[in-house]
């Protein structure tokens, strides 16, 4: 690794990068954020309930998880949640990104900054005014799974697409809008327009949009936790109340398992995203 | 940008949906806490909406302005913190090749992606009585204890038997929490605002004669000023407004506001002192943005370009 190295160039007064003590910042602000997750991943797979030392491998507790059988219906109302959630922020946040990118109106700063407002306050407001509002209105809440998860996917709703919409509004930015009035101009109706000519275009941005949508979702406690009833326990959830319990393997291994499926998806929004860009660039 | 009037139709199926959901599942719930904050709790269940201002006048009485002040207090002292720590980190960054700092960069904000729920689970393993760092201390002081035996002062007559440090449930570890999960926030802005700096007035500077320490002070941290104060208005919004960390990591006494809030909405069921209380938070944070807004105002008309 060129890491250790040794670089053969003397050192340039702007080499920061290059000295022992910025270095060993970094390594030990990498170890600081990474050590703890890491040692949660490895001790999912030991072998003892002290969660302390190392008593040999095991796949124990993620057996022990996947025969549990409320933990897993747990996980199964958080996928349907995500799954519900991706799709209408997708298109809300499709169709936000386009009003914003094409129209002027009066008021559109006013707008733009409401539609800023759900990523920008406390997750705490925005949760209590979730469960407040539900208990009001009296949405019902014994009704058959999955619609028994209605409140709490309206809620993540209401707090993804406005992430969905700045994503997918970016890669709006390197649209030639002349195409669309090419399409017009020969005739094509604006759904046409929309439909044929700007989603291809905003695919990537789309794809993007989606994951970040998901994995919001996916990974929200506090909200979930305010408008979530007895019956209707996410993943986060119900990993809260294990934690709020006690420190176990089984608790290491739900949370690699949620650890995992987040980082495979985001792996998967980055390459979207930088693809995203890089086509953005080579139309210039 | 053409005008809405030139394609109405399209415009209103367009931006029907989208500002239907906003209004309808967050502008109205919020509107409901609003007006709440300004109700009178009647009985067990009841709430009258009568435009009192007693639940302000009850948040402003001294214990929890008392919280209030904790919060901002915690806020801050993570905000000073991570700072400290990721000035030298976006340094690094910003000074690294380009590949290199893709992976720096990437390695930095990849912990956002983990669940924050999760990150505070794995610091408690981490500090708990028998946790990693009691764990790593208690096997220093035994080896310490040890290695002195061999020149005859063992049995703990130095280095004393091993008593495990509390450091779970306190307010040490309610910011320790907060360092971990806010760091990045911090270190993306700087790197951003490092990022534009023009090299050149660093080398003018160190060619002059100015140590590094001197160069820093006197020329980068004023050309990143706006960089730096919107990295501090991004990390303290979120920190003051925490729920989970305070929640897991703290004790009986390192509760802040937004656990205030939640005791009152789900424990005490005391809704308008829970809504008056939510709305004094989102207020602070919009102070908070509104000058964060002022600061890159006055980065954007360029006057140290």
């Amino acid at each position: 690794m060129s890491l250790f190295k040794r670089n053969p160039d003397p050192m340039g007064p702007l080499d920061y990068s290059r000295r022992l003590s910025l270095r060993l910042t970094v390594g030990v602000t990498l170890f600081f954020l990474y050590a703890p997750i890491l040692g949660l991943i490895v001790f999912s797979f030991n072998d003892s309930r002290r969660n302390i030392v190392w008593r040999g491998f095991t796949t124990d507790y993620y057996v022990k998880l996947f025969n549990n059988e409320a933990l897993m219906l747990a996980f199964g109302n958080s996928l349907t949640i995500a799954l519900f959630t991706t799709l209408f922020s997708t298109v809300l946040g499709a169709l936000t990104a386009y009003v914003l990118w094409r129209y002027r109106f009066p008021g559109k700063a006013i707008y733009e900054g409401g539609m800023a407002l759900p990523i920008v306050i406390p997750e705490i407001c925005m949760g209590v005014a979730m469960m407040v509002f539900f208990a009001r209105i009296g949405w019902p809440s014994g009704m058959m799974w999955p619609f028994n998860l209605s409140a709490i996917t309206i809620a993540h709703i209401a707090f993804s697409f406005p992430f969905a919409a700045i994503v997918i509004r970016a890669r709006l930015e390197s649209f030639n809008p002349e195409l669309a009035e090419c399409a017009r101009d020969l005739g094509a109706s604006e759904y046409r327009v929309f439909n044929d000519v700007v989603v291809p275009h905003m695919r990537p941005g789309l794809i993007a949009g989606a994951l970040l949508a998901f994995t919001l979702s996916l990974d929200d406690f506090v909200i979930t936790f305010f408008t979530s009833g007895p019956d209707t326990v996410t993943f986060p959830v119900k990993i809260y109340s294990m934690v709020r319990f006690s420190v176990t393997p089984e608790v290491n291994a739900a949370s690699t398992v949620l650890i995992l499926l987040t980082l495979v998806v985001t792996a998967f929004a980055l390459r979207m995203q930088n693809r995203n860009n890089m086509l953005g660039s080579a139309a210039h | 940008m053409e005008n809405w009037k030139r394609s109405a139709r399209a415009f209103f199926t367009a931006f029907t949906p989208p500002t239907f959901w906003l209004v309808a599942f967050f502008i109205v719930p919020l509107s409901l806490i609003w007006l709440y904050s300004f109700s009178a709790k009647t009985g067990v269940t009841g709430i009258t909406l009568d435009w009192n201002l007693n639940q302000y006048a009850r948040a402003l009485e001294p214990l929890y302005l008392g919280i209030f002040w904790k919060s901002i207090l915690m806020a801050a002292a993570t905000t000073a913190i991570c700072l400290v720590v990721a000035f030298p980190v976006a340094i690094a960054i910003v000074f690294s090749k380009p590949t290199m700092r893709m992976w720096l960069l990437l390695l930095v904000i990849l912990p956002f992606w983990t669940n924050l729920l999760i990150r505070t689970y794995a610091l408690i393993a981490v500090l708990r009585t028998n946790g990693f760092i009691n764990w790593g201390l208690e096997w220093l002081v035994t080896n310490a204890d040890w290695a002195l035996s061999l020149i005859g002062l063992g049995d703990n007559r130095i280095v004393g038997p091993f008593e495990p440090l509390t450091l779970l449930y306190n307010n040490t570890a309610v910011v320790f929490g907060l360092v971990y999960v806010s760091l990045p926030f911090m270190v993306l802005p700087l790197y951003a605002a490092l990022d534009r700096l023009d090299r050149s007035y660093l080398e003018a500077s160190l060619d002059l004669g100015a140590g590094h320490i001197r160069t820093f002070f006197s020329i980068v941290v004023p050309l990143a000023l706006p960089g730096i104060a919107s990295g501090i208005v991004i990390t303290f919004i979120p920190a003051m407004g925490s729920y989970l960390t305070p929640d897991l990591l703290g004790g009986t006494d390192s509760q802040m506001i937004a656990n205030v809030i939640a005791s009152q909405f789900k424990q005490a069921n005391n809704w308008p002192f829970g809504a008056a209380l939510s709305f004094l938070l989102m207020y602070a944070t919009f102070f908070a943005l509104a000058v964060r807004a002022v600061l890159m105002r006055k980065e954007g008309r360029g006057d140290v370009r």
